[in-house]
């Protein structure tokens, strides 16, 4: 089998092996409470599938494109807000629902890029930044008790289909968050090798190239801006089944932006499968440290060393900041080194032996 | 008209804090090209400092604002020079990355303050004479309006006639304007890096004290909101510039108010937000150039 051949398998055998997962009774200590098929173990799991996706939306503006936006909460929300707002206090059906939100999805990162696009660098992780917190002061101000405030919306789930709600339907909602993550990597690998994917990177690299070349960066990254939005409002419809309770005000906030940028740059910024797997540790981590901050041996330890440990951010931050300074391309590039490294190794020894490898 | 002036000087009051924090996020991003999102986290180190000092100290409560400012804004400067020196510093001309690890700073000191005191709000030491009003053609404005205006006054000579009338001042602003020219003087321009850290970093405990004493209390999301505002109005300012700092500053911090009164209380946030996309979209580089005065 060729190499390409491998490359296009890897995706398909992956997403096969993550399918089964919920048929598999097996236990795996320390990482998970239960066994992989319990509802617990799978409602955690849905959601690591689900922020390695939103990892990924993020990645398409941020690793691919080069545009640092602090504001990428907002268009999750809005997959969040909307959809719960149409289910709950509109009660819609569930595809009225998805086709008004996916309608706000498109229209607002249409109209607020336009705006945003206009400075670079800097000024526009300021500009998105600042949209974000418009849109967080509109869902704590509560219009018309739209949005519930500071209490948040709880989900009215009767449009939903029944095999979405409930505990006991954890294994549906585990398919759907993987169908999410894997939408997501077929639509940014499509994107990133179309003809406007490979002026996105030419952007990311040097913009002021591409404006010599003859082309208006503006309309790409206005096109790449949209469609990472989209699929992050996609990602906010999903993650408010998958949660199941209703509408948080958290999710507006712009640490949730920074969350993801930590997602991304911890697996490895411009690179599908390191955004997915930083999304997917982060948020296995992000969850689950809590416990391990009540076990007993960290319970033994002494206060100061304690109180930090206790909160997961403390933790991820601090491996975030270590990651930044010591594995430049994060998790994928320390793969990508192993590679270098195990292959300039093998050439060694070929030279040693006089073989061919 | 008594509202009138009393919005005004609440305005000028929050503008002050707005330009306690921008100014030092202003001079850091011109002279070295750093978005520093652990500012916030500064305001917030040292508004906590400051509470936790006067928690330690005995006497009124006006004794115990003035040690524990004294300390908190030691902290502040002290917190921000060693950052600039243990993190920034290595990463010199990498912009991303140094973004990357203030996010990553602005985090880990955020979960630290909520890991060692908590969620909730610590109530700040404010002597009587502060929370007074005074009164001015028929509106009763409190008296801690009157200190953060006249703080940010303070601190915006000062930080003209450092920037204009010391050695140090001209390498920052040299540097600011063009460095490698400088750096190809013979000129380290990398010691005024610290002191430009140094020199936000108290600016921003400062304004931790003055937000301390206008809100009544310390929580530890206070830093990242008023950060957010002060990246509007450094945006709107123009980056570098001190002058156009301290005018965006008052515009934000005025619109802010009128728009809370007279159109609906939460809509001043939002009209801030429109207030900074049409500034972009006359002027994308802000109002004033980039020129440290």
């Amino acid at each position: 089998m060729g190499r390409r051949a491998v490359a296009l398998a890897i995706p398909f055998v992956l997403l096969a092996v993550l399918a089964v997962v919920p048929t598999l009774p097996l236990n795996i200590p320390v990482v998970f409470a239960g066994p992989l098929d319990s509802p617990g173990t799978l409602g955690l799991l849905a959601l690591c599938l689900l922020f390695a996706g939103i990892a990924l939306t993020y990645d398409l503006l941020f690793g691919f494109t080069g545009l640092l936006s602090f504001g990428h909460a907002l268009y999750f929300a809005i997959g969040v807000y909307v959809m719960a707002i149409a289910l709950t206090r509109w009660e819609w059906s569930l595809w009225q629902a998805v086709a008004i939100t996916a309608a706000v999805g498109i229209v607002v990162p249409l109209l607020l890029g336009a705006v945003s696009l206009r400075v670079g660098g800097i000024a526009f992780a300021m500009v998105t930044l600042a949209f974000a917190q418009a849109g967080q002061v509109l869902v704590q101000k509560n219009p018309d008790g739209l949005t519930g405030g500071e209490e948040g919306l709880g989900l009215n789930s009767d449009p939903l289909p029944d095999f979405f709600v409930g505990v006991l339907n954890a294994k549906y909602l585990y398919w759907l968050a993987l169908g999410y993550a894997a939408f997501v990597f077929l639509v940014v690998r499509f994107a990133v090798s179309s003809s406007p994917g490979h002026v996105w990177q030419a952007i990311r690299e040097n913009e002021r190239r591409v404006e010599v070349i003859g082309l208006r960066p503006f309309g790409f990254k206005l096109i790449a801006f949209v469609l990472a939005s989209f699929l992050a409002t996609l990602g906010g419809i999903v993650w408010l089944i998958v949660v199941g309770t209703g509408a948080s005000p958290q999710v507006t906030t712009a640490n949730f932006t920074l969350t993801l940028l930590v997602m991304v740059v911890i697996g490895g910024a411009g690179t599908r499968y390191g955004a997915l797997l930083g999304g997917f540790l982060y948020t296995l981590l992000d969850l689950r440290l809590g416990s391990f901050a009540g076990s007993a041996q960290v319970q033994d330890l002494p206060t100061v060393i304690r109180t930090p440990l206790s909160e997961p951010l403390f933790i991820l931050g601090t491996l975030f900041i270590l990651l930044v300074f010591f594995v430049p391309g994060g998790l994928a590039g320390f793969g990508r080194r192993l590679r270098v490294l195990r292959r300039s190794a093998g050439l060694n020894r070929g030279g040693l032996n006089g073989a061919q490898p | 008209m008594s509202t009138f002036i009393l919005l005004t000087i609440t305005g000028l009051g929050l503008g002050a804090m707005y330009f306690l924090i921008a100014s030092g996020l202003s001079l850091i991003y011109g002279l070295m090209g750093v978005l520093n999102f652990a500012h916030g986290a500064f305001l917030t180190v040292g508004a906590y400092a400051t509470w936790w000092t006067s928690t330690h100290v005995g006497g009124g409560p006006g004794t115990k604002l003035l040690v524990g400012a004294i300390v908190g804004l030691a902290v502040g400067a002290l917190l921000a020079a060693l950052v600039e020196l243990v993190l920034i510093r290595p990463l010199y001309e990498r912009h991303i990355e140094q973004v990357l690890v203030t996010v990553g700073l602005a985090l880990v000191l955020g979960a630290l303050v909520e890991a060692i005191w908590g969620f909730d709000a610590r109530q700040f030491p404010v002597p009587d004479w502060l929370i007074d009003t005074t009164t001015i053609f028929g509106a009763n404005i409190p008296n801690d309006r009157f200190l953060e205006i006249a703080t940010a006054v303070l601190v915006f000579l000062g930080l003209t006639a450092f920037l204009r009338y010391t050695r140090y001042g001209l390498i920052v602003r040299a540097g600011v304007e063009n460095r490698a020219m400088v750096t190809a003087l013979g000129i380290d321009v990398r010691k005024s890096f610290t002191l430009v850290f140094a020199i936000g970093g108290l600016a921003a405990a400062l304004a931790g004290v003055l937000s301390g004493v206008y809100f009544g209390a310390v929580d530890p999301g206070r830093g990242t909101s008023l950060l957010i505002f002060a990246f509007i109005v450094v945006v709107i300012g123009g980056f570098g510039s001190i002058g156009g700092t301290a005018i965006a500053a008052v515009v934000v911090g005025l619109v802010q108010q009128y728009a809370n009164y007279y159109a609906s209380s939460g809509l001043g946030d939002l009209a801030v937000v429109l207030l900074l996309a049409l500034v972009l979209l006359a002027r994308p580089g802000g109002l004033a150039p980039k020129v440290a005065h």
